[in-house]
């Protein structure tokens, strides 16, 4: 009897370990794949090519500054709409909304994050493109900002969910402890519920961020996809051209081992240094500040 | 991409079609004819006419499986090399360099001309300008002309819609259109273009935009769109797009679209390719919104 259960305790502790083990296996091995694929283009693309600001793959300008620029404004544009407006949610949602609301806006806010994005890549270019467009008297509506309007409704879920999970988690002494101080309701988020869940809203930032960098087909659906430098802030309003959307766009015909094949697994290579360092920083963020109130309250 | 929600319909129905008649085939005690496969592949433009004509050819002989995929002209170029289909679609002519490739594998590619199609050149019903030289829209689309009054419009900025760089279509809009057919002209798109991925997008862009110009194969070019009239130099005469205009060689962007198979064809491919080119065959071509070959 003893010894089954040792034994059973043997294989289920190997497989959890195994599978926890896997997720480091995983990613480098698609690690090295993309370095595998991307890293011959540093030898076949002349640096003054790779660094030039024109994308056109089929007369061989491969140009990624644009593509790099563009997946950053409309990221940077996503984050402005979905952290204030995901955060408020979460905060309305765990401190505010009276239960029978809650129930509701949860479930909603989850549906929201189920909506496929290609559904929403449609719902921008049949009803927010056209209306950006007049509104903002643009040429086209096919633009950075629609992108990151949309995208940001893309991330938004994601930093809901997590921040209200982290503002849930914070002990209800703390509140009773700020009311009992004569603190307002707002004063008692603002100064204690919400720096006391920080790394937990932080995490659902970073996720939301991440959420923004990676997608494609809404982002290739609505920003126009024209390869142009993004470096002005009237580039929020013309039309930019992602990493992602390059990538899925020009994927499916590139001819196996060709300079373009390499050039776009370089970009992928570019895509997944960048969400690297974004999580370092990230964690490492949440961990000073993690040892600084651990500091604080010895 | 344009052709895929019908693609996956036409291949449904196919299946279903090939279900029910196994099902037949075997009540049947005895299959008196063995059946012919034919696999058919490649440009996404023609995708659409084949599968039509692969259906029609079907319902009237049961006898023949044909199997139509997409995936572009080169894609189809490479798979009738590596000898997995029996006739590879196209919308560009074999390059020498891939008869060079065939050759090597002991293939020897064999051009049908199977349907003509045009480009049509299309802007919002709103915008007044209706005819362009050639020269001026590659002006226009290389980013020398930069507002509709330069060409007889309103002032409105403009805005150019162009399919991916992946696209066929592309390709042939910039060797005919920008560059003028000139081979050592070098003129690239204006780097601001839109690329979109779909005929689809295209299309909705220029239906709610009055500044944009976008193109697109006459097939798929919807009524509520106004197709510009094109001449082929400045003080010529400015044609509209038409089944006519493109047989008798007026209207300046329009290109033959090719099947390919291995050697001549015998057998089912050769019947299937007969029939093809047969005035029955050709009455497809005409409702699908490409022109008929004469």
């Amino acid at each position: 009897m003893e010894k089954t259960l040792n034994w059973r305790e043997y294989v289920v502790t190997r497989l959890v370990r195994a599978s926890g083990y896997s997720a480091i296996v995983f990613v480098a091995l698609i690690f090295f794949f993309l370095l595998r694929e991307g890293l011959p283009t540093l030898g076949e693309v002349p640096f003054s090519t790779l660094f030039s600001l024109r994308w056109y793959p089929i007369e061989n300008y491969f140009g990624i500054l644009p593509l790099i620029t563009g997946s950053i404004i409309v990221t940077l544009g996503a984050t402005l709409v979905a952290v204030p407006f995901g955060i408020g949610t979460a905060v309305y949602i765990s401190e505010i909304a009276p239960r029978w609301m809650r129930e509701i806006l949860k479930p909603m806010v989850e549906l929201l994050g189920g909506l496929p994005s290609v559904v929403l890549g449609f719902l921008g270019i049949l009803i927010v493109s056209p209306f950006l467009r007049t509104f903002l008297d643009l040429p086209t509506g096919l633009t950075a900002f629609t992108g990151s309007l949309l995208l940001g409704g893309i991330a938004v879920p994601t930093v809901v969910s997590i921040a209200e999970d982290a503002l849930d988690s914070v002990p209800r002494s703390y509140r009773e402890g700020a009311w009992a101080l004569g603190a307002t309701r707002w004063q008692t988020i603002w100064r204690v519920t919400l720096p006391a869940a920080k790394s937990g809203v932080l995490t659902a930032v970073m996720l939301g961020v991440g959420r923004a960098i990676g997608e494609t087909m809404t982002v290739m659906m609505v920003t126009g996809n024209a390869p142009v430098l993004a470096i002005t802030p009237a580039s929020m309003f013309s039309p930019v051209r992602t990493m992602t959307a390059t990538i899925a766009a020009e994927m499916g015909e590139v001819a196996n081992g060709s300079v373009h094949y390499h050039t776009l697994f370089f970009i992928g290579m570019v895509l997944f240094i960048i969400s690297l360092v974004v999580n370092v920083a990230a964690s490492s963020v949440v961990f000073r500040s993690k040892q600084r109130a651990e500091r604080v309250l010895s | 991409m344009k052709s895929l929600p019908r693609l996956i319909g036409l291949s449904i129905a196919l299946a279903l079609f090939g279900v029910s008649c196994a099902s037949t085939g075997s009540s049947l005690s005895s299959p008196q004819t063995s059946t012919a496969y034919i696999e058919n592949k490649g440009s996404d433009t023609i995708v659409n006419l084949a599968l039509a004509w692969a259906e029609q050819y079907q319902a009237d002989h049961a006898d023949v499986r044909i199997s139509v995929t997409g995936g572009g002209s080169g894609t189809g170029i490479a798979a009738l090399v590596n000898g997995t289909v029996d006739i590879a679609n196209a919308s560009r002519q074999i390059k020498p360099e891939e008869v060079t490739e065939a050759e090597a594998k002991g293939i020897q590619p064999v051009e049908f001309v199977i349907a003509r199609d045009a480009i049509a050149v299309i802007v919002n019903p709103e915008n007044p300008v209706s005819e362009l030289t050639l020269q001026q829209l590659s002006d226009i689309y290389s980013g020398k002309i930069n507002n509709w009054k330069e060409v007889g419009g309103e002032d409105r900025p403009i805005v150019r819609l162009s399919r991916e760089t992946n696209s066929g279509t592309h390709v042939y809009f910039l060797e005919t259109v920008l560059r003028l057919g000139q081979k050592e002209n070098k003129t690239l798109f204006s780097m601001d273009t839109l690329l979109l991925p779909s005929s689809e997008g295209i299309i909705y862009e220029v239906r709610q935009n009055p500044n944009a110009i976008g193109y697109d194969g006459l097939g798929y070019v919807p009524h509520d769109l106004k197709m510009i009239a094109i001449a082929k130099e400045q003080g010529g005469a400015y044609v509209l797009p038409s089944a006519d205009t493109v047989n008798n060689g007026t209207y300046p962007i329009a290109r033959d679209l090719y099947m390919y198979t291995a050697g001549q064809p015998t057998g089912a491919v050769k019947a299937y390719l007969d029939w093809i080119l047969s005035p029955a065959a050709q009455t497809i071509v005409t409702k699908l919104g490409f022109v008929p070959i004469q």
